[in-house]
């Protein structure tokens, strides 16, 4: 696996996590009290920030790992740490592409929600979900691809 | 679902060929990552011309001793043509 697919896992996987956890913690509320009531903008602010934080960490923790790996099996090289070559940048625009669509498309939503008039804790939430939906579907078509070819 | 390239190549053999380098070798050598070799080798990643031409002049051999690509068969060129 390349550095650059291992550094899509890491951002896909956080991601992952930390949308499952927000869901949890914001989602759990709409049952039980009105839209107005629930306060989703720290716990969103806060899911932004980890997903960076944690996505930054992982990266290390994988050239860390890399650099151990490579000196334990003699297999790589730290040079491969952060090392991209022409495929990755093709796999990276490929994603990137399909993500732009699904954003695109989700901002079309969120424009709909606004002028439907919906609560502001709906709107808010068509674009957070956007950005995460688009960010995942990239790193999808990329993991795809870089294990199908193209 | 299809083969990503028709384009198939000879890199294994090559390699063994030129002194048995390693992917990793050659990878240092044409500067991209061993699983990108690996994907070439495989034929689910066809490189850019300029790398092709990299990788040829590396192994010592002719770009199209390493990289080849199918002939049309004569049905097929036909059902072009019309």
């Amino acid at each position: 696996m390349s550095f650059e697919e291992k550094v899509t896992w890491v951002n896909t996987v956080t991601t992952i996590i930390v949308a499952a956890i927000y869901a949890w913690i914001v989602g759990g509320q709409l049952a039980d009290n009105p839209v107005a009531d629930i306060a989703y903008q720290t716990p969103m602010l806060i899911a932004v920030g980890a997903i960076i934080v944690l996505t930054i960490a992982g990266v290390i923790a994988v050239a860390i790992g890399t650099a151990v790996g490579a000196e334990i099996t003699g297999e790589g090289s730290v040079d491969d740490i952060d090392r991209r070559d022409e495929r990755d940048i093709n796999i990276n625009r490929r994603g990137d592409i399909v993500g732009y669509y699904v954003s695109s498309a989700f901002m079309i939503g969120a424009l709909a929600v606004t002028m439907l008039d919906y609560a502001q804790f709906w709107i808010a939430h068509a674009i957070f979900a956007g950005l995460l939906v688009s960010g995942l579907t990239a790193s999808a078509v990329k993991l795809v691809v870089y294990r199908r070819g193209f | 679902m299809g083969k990503p390239t028709k384009v198939t190549n000879s890199i294994r053999a090559l390699r063994f060929a030129a002194g048995e380098m390693t992917q990793a070798e050659l990878a240092d050598r044409v500067d991209m990552t061993r699983q990108t070799i690996i994907a070439i080798e495989q034929g689910r990643y066809s490189p850019s011309l300029e790398v092709a031409f990299k990788i040829a002049r590396v192994l010592n051999v002719p770009l199209d001793e390493v990289f080849h690509y199918p002939e049309e068969s004569a049905s097929a060129a036909d059902s072009a043509k019309k």
